[in-house]
């Protein structure tokens, strides 16, 4: 087939490795590139930097090495088997990102309802053990970031225990393919609500430990608190969601806001940042929020556990495969699908054509890609260590960043 | 706030706007010469300001229909309401005004539609490739979209067949 556009070569002329070239600093100017290798950028980030001295002038995000054409790929195949992708998107909330997907997907079929409440209670029971797993690699590697060791082997042996319950109920560690559209791979092993709870019993001492060990850490605070203050205003502008948003003390929750699955029968707070130790929106607060969010998380585990083996016990004749469609195939429509990720607001873009069972169009929104984007305007005038802190404080994917 | 009021504001102030169908959230089409001061309207809204966008996607219709769809989606925070708004461009001359001066998320999701897609956002500030790079042949998610067949030496394209 003739290619119908011309490619003008001056497209390219504006798309340089990188923005700034040697005639464009000023006296005293340095460029210096951080990453993409660096352990501090959490994956394979680049930043442009614009320093003079030790004050960053200008920041630019470079991204992309990471790129899997996750919406080509999705424009290839049907829903179904899309599944494994959105896992690898943001590979550390992978259970999370399923059920944003599955939801999606089903509200298309209009399925949504038929689905049995077991079914819906292990989904986000699954997705809130795999949040606290997330935020416990967010915590954990910030505090590896600007110097603490110690905390990160701790919730490293933490997020092993909610890894292997995964991996008993799904058969891997990180990558599940577990929740299904229409249902789950299977029903959760037996004997594991019984071993869940006394995990949950298990972490509730060990949160209080590292809030102790790594927030209230004067050290800790001293270096976080009053660093890279996300005003209110800028971060909504930016489309910086999750976490990042309520840090900023927005009490913006969408497992509040929409009420998806099972939330709104389940009892949760939905934690803020007050500024506490310096200003609202710093750095410390976002990491606070993200600590109080596991307490939270835990509290729904434990009220999930409590239903799943009360009013939605295991039975013989309980099929997690029964309302799984066997063509996927929705009627025409444009339908955007949002979920709470750990890091965000985590929405996909569905065009469907009702004739067949591959999307016309996939479009996936990542959190960490617009939580990223706000970092340029976080980082004007402060210095490079400084840099460090905020860019371990947004808690990127870079997985989801590039899709 | 709700759609229908909405609805009745929008056709009230700028021509050309209708309510679309099988669209979840629900929304509007807008002349693309209008897309710019509907989303400053939108955002100004007194009761109900839409203050986030979430995401700028555009879908591609193919050479026959040479047709180019934006989408955004919408939300007011104040409000709890969510719309989408649609914009059709021709595609041999994707052409449309950027809203990165009313939102900052839209920067960086218009310069992935212009990554992936070729839309020349007019006015934006920082129009680069943001995935690809800088010498990468072609925008890839145009449905016509032909791999280049080496890239510094590297085999882009495979035979599908063999895999």
């Amino acid at each position: 087939m003739e290619i119908q556009y011309t490619y003008h070569p001056d497209h390219l002329n504006n798309s340089e490795p990188t923005k700034y070239k040697g005639d464009q600093l000023s006296d005293g100017q340095m460029l210096l590139n951080m990453g993409p290798q660096h352990p501090s950028t959490h994956g394979v980030l680049r930043l442009e930097v614009i320093s003079d001295g030790e004050i960053v002038d200008d920041v630019i995000p470079h991204i992309g090495y990471l790129h899997r054409c996750f919406e080509k790929h999705a424009e290839s195949m049907p829903f179904n088997q899309t599944l494994p992708f959105v896992d690898r998107m943001d590979y550390l909330g992978a259970m999370n990102s399923e059920h944003a997907y599955v939801m999606g997907v089903e509200r298309m079929l209009g399925i949504e309802g038929d689905l049995p409440k077991r079914v819906e209670y292990i989904r986000v029971l699954v997705a809130e053990l795999n949040r606290i797993a997330s935020h416990f690699v967010a915590i954990g590697t910030y505090g590896l970031d600007i110097g603490a060791f110690t905390p990160f082997l701790w919730v490293m042996r933490d997020r092993e225990h909610i890894l292997r319950l995964l991996e008993w109920v799904c058969g891997a560690r990180m990558l599940y393919n577990y929740i299904w559209i229409g249902g789950l791979y299977y029903d959760l092993p037996v004997g594991f609500e019984e071993r869940c709870m006394s995990f949950s019993k298990y972490l509730k001492p060990k949160l209080d430990d590292l809030e102790h060990l790594l927030i209230d850490n004067k050290i800790f605070v001293e270096r976080t608190a009053n660093v890279g203050e996300l005003p209110l205003d800028l971060a909504i502008n930016y489309g910086v969601t999750g976490p990042m948003l309520r840090g900023s003390g927005l009490r913006y929750d969408l497992r509040k806001v929409d009420g998806y699955s099972v939330y709104p029968e389940l009892d949760f707070n939905v934690p803020i940042g007050e500024g506490k130790m310096g200003k609202l929106g710093d750095c410390w607060d976002r990491t606070w929020v993200r600590m109080q969010e596991c307490r939270e998380s835990l509290r729904l585990i434990d009220q999930c556990l409590e239903k799943l083996t009360g009013d939605y016990k295991r039975t013989r004749d309980f099929d997690p495969r029964a309302a799984v469609p066997k063509k996927i195939r929705p009627k025409a429509q444009d339908f955007y699908c949002r979920a709470e990720n750990p890091k965000g607001e985590l929405g996909y873009f569905f065009r469907a054509d009702g004739k067949s069972d591959i999307p016309f169009r996939v479009k996936a929104r990542g959190p960490s890609f617009s939580n990223l984007s706000v970092l340029p305007a976080l980082s004007k005038g402060i210095m490079i260590s400084d840099l460090i802190a905020i860019v371990g404080s947004l808690d990127l994917v870079l997985g989801e960043v590039d899709r | 706030m709700t759609i229908t009021i909405l609805q009745e504001k929008l056709q009230e102030q700028f021509e050309g706007v209708k309510s679309l169908v099988d669209t979840t959230p629900e929304g509007f089409f807008i002349p693309f010469e209008s897309i710019h001061s509907v989303c400053l309207f939108l955002r100004d809204l007194k009761d109900g300001y839409f203050d986030l966008l979430s995401c700028v996607s555009v879908v591609d219709l193919g050479p026959e229909q040479n047709q180019f769809e934006v989408f955004y989606h919408l939300t007011s925070i104040t409000a709890e309401i969510a719309v989408t708004l649609k914009v059709v461009i021709g595609r041999k001359q994707p052409e449309i005004r950027s809203v990165s001066d009313i939102w900052k998320t839209a920067d960086w999701h218009e310069r992935e539609a212009f990554d992936l897609f070729g839309v020349q956002f007019l006015e934006h500030p920082d129009l680069r490739r943001i995935l690809l790079p800088k010498d990468w042949e072609g925008h890839p998610m145009r449905k016509d979209y032909t791999e280049q067949e080496k890239y510094h030496g590297i085999v882009v394209k495979y035979d599908r067949d063999d895999n």
